[in-house]
This record gives C-alpha cells, sequence and structure tokens, in this order.
C-alpha cells in the first residue's frame, strides 16, 4: 500500500506529470499505466492481496475486470490525451479515475478470475497493442492534436515492441511453463 | 451470489458503454480535430474579429468580409508539407470560382501564422507565385500578436514548433459562413467540395 502512494505522490507531483506528458510514449505507456499501477498497489495492499469480494458483486471478478478494461478504453481515446493536456478538470480527472477505475478494480478482480479469463485479457492486451501500434507507426495524419507526428510513430513502433516481447513472453510461458513458483501452487 | 455478479456485470457494461458513447460523441469522435469537426457543423460559432493586412498592404476588418461566405485555411509560406496542399486546393477552387462568374460569391482567405517571416512582401511574392489576386482571394497575415492568438484559438488550429525553425500544425478548410460564424472544417483537400457545397 505504501509504495502505491509513494508511486502516486510522484507522478502527481507536477514537474515529473509534465516531463512524462511531453511526450506521446511517456503520457500514454508510462503515465498512465502507472497511474493504474498504483492504484493496484493500494487496493492489493488494503486488500491484503486476496481481492475484494464487494459483498458477491464481482464474483468471478468479470465486473471488476469490465471496469477496468471500459475505464482504460477510454483513457486511451487520442481526443482523451488532449483533453487532460487542455484542460485542468480534465487532467484532475485522469489522476483520480486511472488508479480507482482502472488500477483498482484490476487488482481486486485479477485473483477471482478463471485463468481462461486472464489469457483472454492477455491475449487482447497483446493483440490490441500490436494493432495500435501498427496504426499509430503508419497513420499519416496525427490522431492528438497536442503532440507531433513522429511522437506518434514513437508511440506505434514502442507498442509494437511491447506486443513483441508479451508474445515471446506468452510463448515460453506456453512452450517451456509456467514458473516454478506458480507450477508448485496451481 | 451468481445473479447479483451478473447484474452488476450488465450494470457495468452499460455504464461502460455510456461512458464510452459519452467521452466519443456517440461513437463518432475518437480524436481532437474529429470532435471539434462534429461539434462546428452541429452548432456554428462566432468568431472574434481580428485586423488583417492582406498581400498588398491593405488593412481589413474579418468582420468587413460578412456577407458572403469564406473559406478559410491558416498556413505559413515557408512550411515544407501540408501548407503546399493547401495552396493547391484554394488555386483549384480559385481557378473553378472565376471560371464562373455567375456562381456563388465565396471569398477565400489564407491567414499566416507566422507572423515573424510572413511579411507582406513575403505574402506578396507567396500571392504571386500562387495568383492569388487580392479580391476573390486573399493573402494575409494578423499584426497583433493576441488577435492571432484568438483567431487561432476560435478556429481549432494549434500551432506547435517544430523544432527546426518550423511549426506542425493541423490543416483543415474552414468555412465561415455569410453571418461571420464558423460553419464547417473540410479536410484540407475539400476545397473543391466545400465549393460545390456552397452551390458553386
Amino acid at each position: 500500500m505504501i509504495p502505491g502512494l509513494l508511486l502516486y505522490a510522484v507522478l502527481v507531483m507536477p514537474p515529473v506529470a509534465a516531463w512524462l506528458e511531453g511526450s506521446m510514449v511517456g503520457h500514454m505507456l508510462v503515465q498512465i499505466p502507472l497511474l493504474a499501477l498504483a492504484g493496484s498497489l493500494v487496493a492489493h495492499g488494503a486488500s491484503g492481496g486476496r481481492g475484494a469480494v464487494f459483498a458477491g458483486f464481482n464474483t468471478g471478478g468479470v465486473p471488476g475486470l469490465l471496469v477496468a478494461l471500459f475505464a482504460a478504453a477510454a483513457w486511451m481515446l487520442p481526443r482523451m490525451l488532449d483533453a487532460a493536456l487542455r484542460s485542468a478538470l480534465m487532467e484532475a480527472a485522469k489522476f483520480i479515475t486511472v488508479p480507482l477505475l482502472v488500477g483498482a478494480p484490476l487488482a481486486l478482480s485479477w485473483p477471482l478470475l478463471p485463468p481462461v479469463a486472464r489469457g483472454f485479457v492477455w491475449a487482447n492486451l497483446i493483440s490490441h497493442a500490436a494493432v495500435l501500434g501498427w496504426l499509430y507507426s503508419v497513420a499519416p495524419n496525427r490522431l492528438c492534436t497536442r503532440y507531433l507526428l513522429d511522437q506518434q510513430a514513437t508511440l506505434g513502433t514502442t507498442l509494437l515492441i511491447v506486443a513483441m516481447a508479451l508474445l515471446l513472453g506468452w510463448g515460453w510461458f506456453a512452450i517451456v511453463g509456467a514458473p516454478l513458483k506458480l507450477r508448485a501452487n496451481p | 451470489m451468481k445473479l447479483r455478479a451478473a447484474l452488476a456485470t450488465i450494470a457495468v457494461v452499460a455504464a461502460g458503454l455510456a461512458t464510452l458513447a459519452a467521452v466519443t460523441d456517440g461513437f463518432r469522435a475518437a480524436t481532437s480535430e474529429a470532435a471539434w469537426r462534429l461539434a462546428v457543423a452541429e452548432w456554428p460559432r462566432p468568431l472574434p474579429d481580428a485586423t488583417l493586412i492582406d498581400q498588398s498592404g491593405r488593412a481589413l476588418r474579418l468582420s468587413a468580409l460578412r456577407g458572403r461566405p469564406v473559406l478559410v485555411e491558416f498556413f505559413y509560406t515557408s512550411c515544407p508539407a501540408i501548407c503546399g496542399l493547401l495552396a493547391s486546393q484554394f488555386q483549384a477552387g480559385f481557378e473553378r470560382l472565376i471560371a464562373q462568374p455567375e456562381g456563388p460569391e465565396v471569398l477565400l482567405l489564407s491567414v499566416s501564422f507566422d507572423p515573424e517571416r510572413d511579411t507582406v512582401t513575403e505574402l506578396a511574392d507567396y500571392a504571386a507565385r500562387l495568383g492569388a489576386d487580392g479580391r476573390i482571394w486573399r493573402v494575409a497575415r494578423v499584426n497583433d500578436p493576441i488577435e492571432l492568438r484568438g483567431l487561432l484559438d476560435a478556429f481549432g488550429v494549434v500551432v506547435l514548433p517544430d523544432g527546426a525553425g518550423g511549426f506542425v500544425h493541423n490543416a483543415a478548410i474552414y468555412l465561415v459562413d455569410a453571418q461571420g460564424r464558423l460553419a464547417r472544417v473540410y479536410d484540407p483537400d475539400a476545397a473543391e467540395r466545400a465549393i460545390a457545397e456552397l452551390g458553386g
């Protein structure tokens, strides 16, 4: 819980926020995921790592996962990145909703998800990263008015690299098998 | 327990779709530019006035152009990229307009957002190269930086220095209607379509 709060405190500092938001990669692939991570760490710590049950409303973890997916999808829209840069209100909304609606529900729902659902999430994450990466690297128009075209292309390449790394990681996982720690505790 | 989770899932999906619909104008606009075009087309908006200095050094107020629709583009003369497309579009539009004098009285206005380099002399050269006549097609600069800023903001033009002495900017063709309101935002290659829609 403390690491999550510390991470959040660092991210919310104006020079850090301005630095990360200075590039599209920093904004979309560093700041937003780290805000989600901060929310996850706090929620994980607060729930003792078991995943909250929410009086049966989050059985199987699917409702919580969907909250996280919808909120993450909204913050991946180019116009939302522009809006956060343009308006202090939207910037505040990002700093509140990403930890609360992406990070926290993900941490609380992940332990409840059946393995098939986790695989589904990973497969979608990898394919979306690859498709978005390709789109961003070839799009002739700027999708965010606040960022330059070369930053958009860099984001595309970075997303492709992330997708490739995740794919290799999962290929290794599928062929060589789960790490010993996971095998011992299926 | 299962029922509650199923109901929660349905509620989350409904709320999630509603949120995504709200932030994309009903799944129609994922980018700021698309959102801006939709908003302008749905609600034409008034523009601030500004003093323009055209290629012959004459001053005119933007509001003085009211009474006729004006197609506006923003550019800078040393632009290596998209401004050339806009210029060729305006050239084609201009030729179309002078070819049919009985057609609609549409004006063309190219406004530089680089007042430092785009002096009246520079604009005169540029206008001569393109064949802008200064009557139907004016090429202009805005002397007052505050007025220029206000104009760019009102049209939704974002100009960022590219780090190499130039600018990166969103390019579009803007229609200012006869009442002086920003009424439509067209793609940068749609000058002829815009003129056709005005009856030309």
